[in-house]
């Protein structure tokens, strides 16, 4: 299938020195003076040494929370809340929609991949609106980001990777609304980008739900 | 010159606030990353000085001090602040961010960075990082005391423990996390432009070794400043929202017991810290050592002495740098085996070193050698390189770390190599880039004056320390006057003071030079040092997309200097091969 993350990474691994696959416009003429034109590979080794650096954000938060947890008898375990299971749910149901948009796209179908799309980032807005449910219900029940080391972590970890999700909702609503013709990267390519960033966001929650659960 | 089109021709802004202040040239931004390093050097400097004036003359009023007199808590925020705005606005910003930007993009045969938009706000986000951070000496408690490291529990418990620790400290760590942002911007920026905008034919074997070291530093940076933001989250949580990650119990602070924390470990700071502290180090000398490869070559007139060692020497001491944290923690109580497998991993760099050392001494071996100031510099780059580095052979061990931790020996250490060898780099850098960077030449008689003033005074400043050091005297002490076994050591910190006062001087020699020779110096040729690389085919200053629309291709390595049988002592990376064989 033209269009997929394997096709992007092959792109990417094909790249040569040499700026000669330049793309059309980057022609900017506005008063700050429009940007030079860059090949399409070099979005992808950006989104690839992004999230290089969030790994290593993140790796950095689970080995103080193996550590913390380690260091004594301070660690009081609690249940986390049931509709965790519900938003994985929807996080990963929303990394199939972003497929079948790029899925749409490459074959043409502007209205498939705008409704595929609209539903993508509406999985999105409704998994962090269930993270804020579960915070709601943890401090219903007097667990508090100060209250144990290990609700400190459970908060902290949804709270980092919530904003980084953030941030991929940001990008699923600039691909919508972007006006392509005054930019020097396209659609799909952005579109591209896009579903990498949130697929590792998708993958990013399993690894943080998996530590959170079993080292609760 | 031989060239293809590139693909959009993009237009100079115009208006002075687009050209000179939200600029989106990797040169402009590169040149004001250069004037923010310049101005907290000389802060840095100052809040130095009235350290050295204090511990020599504790009992004397000083100008800037509140009260007159400096108080212990005053000199520790002096400490404070003149590490932090030294590693982070001047040693982390200069190498990497000013010089790389002016000269990556150009030397690569780039129009610009991957991303100029993103380039521009990792400036802003650097400058309003030096703000919040600036800022702590003007809140209520005045700057932190905690030291550049701010270790946990001194940095974490608020203003029960010293008055910087108040807003002071919470300043420190939201400027250090703005700062963390704008790296991680600014080195993915950086690999993504070297790996991707290449210019035809400038292959990863004919990189400026500059280039290498501004890539590999990036790599650094990307790879360390997310552990930093994750340890400066961390304890600004344990400050502002009642967590204990870094705070134990059972702590009594000023006969206050601290009973709403309980169970942190102030070590898992050192470990989050120095995981990135450590690279930091190479983050600040690593430029310094493609500037150096670079000029040595240039004004020896001879290619550099093992490119490809010189090249992975500098990917070995990155990778190494990831695995020695430990070594600043040997004092910690850690286990002898991690203490011994962090000891030997950290005197391996010494491998590498001593490849990136001979090889120097190699390029200029029997070269023609041309002693320009900014050649000066990199040779004095070298020497202190060298010495800094010797010493850090003792801290490795950590039988002698456990005496020499925390005296002024470390303080030596440091300094000499990554304190005064990266700035060398960075003045041997501004020399060798000003004609390009402002199209007139600095000073050479100036310059000389500066080099030789401050290349004897910076060994007059950090050579005694060792033996201060060895004497057992502490560092961050305040007052010397208390204690009797420090009073033999008394006139060598007064030759240190002194030594600091001369040496400072010889720096309003540089200001001088700058300001007068940007205004009135004498005018840049496009290429004044014969050399090859492509910054050095384009007008200087450059036109605003660096090659007015034509990308050059290059058809050589970067150092070919005293070729046999060409007519010249040096041929240019975009020059034909036709043209080099006509010309002779």
């Amino acid at each position: 299938m033209p269009g997929t993350l394997t096709d992007e990474l092959e792109i990417l691994h094909s790249g040569h020195g040499g700026g000669t696959d330049v793309p059309a416009g980057g022609d900017g003429d506005n008063s700050r003076g429009g940007l030079p034109a860059v090949p399409r590979r070099v979005y992808f080794t950006a989104v690839q040494l992004a999230l290089a650096g969030i790994i290593m954000f993140f790796m950095a938060l689970t080995s103080s929370f193996l550590v913390r947890k380690g260091l004594g008898n301070d660690w009081v375990s609690f249940d986390l809340p049931r509709i965790l299971w519900a938003n994985t749910l929807v996080l990963l149901a929303s990394s199939v929609s972003i497929e079948m948009a790029r899925g749409a796209l490459s074959h043409g179908d502007r209205a498939g991949f705008r409704r595929y799309w609209a539903l993508t980032t509406g999985l999105g807005f409704l998994f962090l609106a269930g993270q804020l449910v579960a915070w709601h219900q943890l401090a219903v029940q007097g667990v508090f980001l100060a209250t144990n080391p290990s609700s400190s972590f459970f908060y902290l970890l949804t709270a980092a990777h919530g904003a980084h999700l953030l941030g991929g909702i940001i990008s699923l609503l600039y691909v919508s609304f972007r006006p392509w013709e005054r930019s020097r990267i396209d659609q799909p390519t952005a579109a591209a980008l896009t579903s990498i960033y949130w697929h590792f966001m998708d993958g990013l929650w399993l690894f943080l739900f998996a530590l959170l659960y079993l080292g609760r | 010159m031989v060239t293809h089109e590139s693909g959009g021709h993009h237009h100079a802004p115009t208006g002075f606030i687009w050209k000179y202040v939200f600029s989106l040239d990797h040169k402009v931004i590169g040149i004001q990353y250069w004037f923010l390093a310049l101005f907290s050097v000389f802060l840095g400097m100052a809040l130095s000085l009235l350290m050295r004036f204090h511990l020599v003359w504790p009992s004397h009023h000083l100008p800037f001090v509140a009260g007159g007199i400096m108080t212990p808590d005053q000199y520790l925020a002096l400490v404070t602040m003149h590490g932090s705005i030294m590693v982070f606005m001047v040693l982390t910003t200069a190498p990497q961010s000013g010089f790389g930007n002016f000269a990556l993009p150009i030397q690569i045969g780039a129009e610009d960075m991957a991303f100029p938009v993103l380039n521009m706000m990792s400036f802003w986000i650097t400058f309003v990082s030096l703000v919040v951070l600036g800022s702590a000496f003007f809140v209520t408690g005045g700057a932190p005391i905690s030291g550049w490291t701010a270790y946990p529990t001194l940095s974490a418990l608020g203003e029960i423990t010293g008055p910087g620790e108040g807003l002071g400290q919470t300043m420190w760590v939201i400027g250090l996390a703005i700062f963390c942002i704008a790296s991680l911007l600014g080195a993915l920026n950086f690999i993504s432009t070297t790996v991707d905008l290449r210019a035809k034919g400038m292959t990863f074997g004919r990189l400026p070794l500059t280039v290498w070291a501004w890539l590999i530093t990036a790599v650094l940076g990307l790879l360390a400043f997310g552990v930093l933001l994750a340890a400066c989250i961390l304890l600004l949580m344990d400050r502002t929202l009642g967590t204990s990650f870094f705070i134990p119990g059972g702590l009594v602070v000023s006969d206050t017991p601290i009973v709403s924390h309980k169970g942190g470990s102030p070590l898992l700071w050192q470990h989050l810290f120095w995981f990135f502290g450590h690279p930091e180090v190479y983050i600040a000398i690593l430029p310094g050592m493609g500037v150096a490869s670079h000029l040595l070559s240039t004004f020896s007139r001879k290619p550099v002495f093992g490119y490809k060692a010189m090249v992975g020497a500098m990917g070995g001491i990155a990778f190494l740098g990831f695995c020695v944290w430990g070594h600043h923690m040997f004092v910690s109580g850690m286990s002898p085996y991690s203490a011994f497998a962090f000891s030997l991993l950290t005197m391996t760099i010494g491998v590498p070193s001593a490849i990136k050392t001979f090889n120097w001494l190699g390029t200029i071996w029997h070269g023609k050698i041309q002693f320009t100031t900014s050649m000066l510099f990199a040779l004095g780059f070298v020497s202190l390189f060298v010495t800094g580095g010797l010493s850090g052979l003792f801290l490795a061990q950590p039988s002698l770390d456990l005496y020499l931790h925390d005296t002024y020996f470390v303080v030596a250490h440091f300094h000499l190599i990554m304190g005064v060898a990266a700035i060398f780099g960075i003045f041997a850098a501004t020399f060798f880039w000003f004609p390009k960077m402002f199209g007139r030449m600095l000073n050479e008689t100036l310059g000389k004056l500066h080099f030789w003033g401050t290349f004897i005074g910076v060994y007059s400043i950090f050579l005694p320390m060792h033996f201060l050091g060895i004497a057992g005297h502490p560092r961050r002490y305040a007052d010397l006057t208390g204690l009797d076994y420090l009073g033999p050591l008394l006139p060598v910190q007064h030759f240190i003071s002194i030594a600091a006062f001369i040496t400072a001087g010889f720096q309003l020699i540089f200001l001088y030079n700058v300001f007068y020779s940007m205004f009135a110096g004498e005018k840049a040729p496009a290429n004044p040092w014969n050399a090859t690389t492509l910054e050095w085919s384009v007008p200087s200053p450059p036109p605003f997309d660096n090659f007015a629309g034509e990308i050059p291709v290059v058809y050589r390595g970067a150092y070919e200097f005293s070729v046999p049988g060409a007519d010249e002592d040096f041929i240019p990376q975009h020059l034909t091969p036709e043209k080099v064989a006509g010309a002779h």
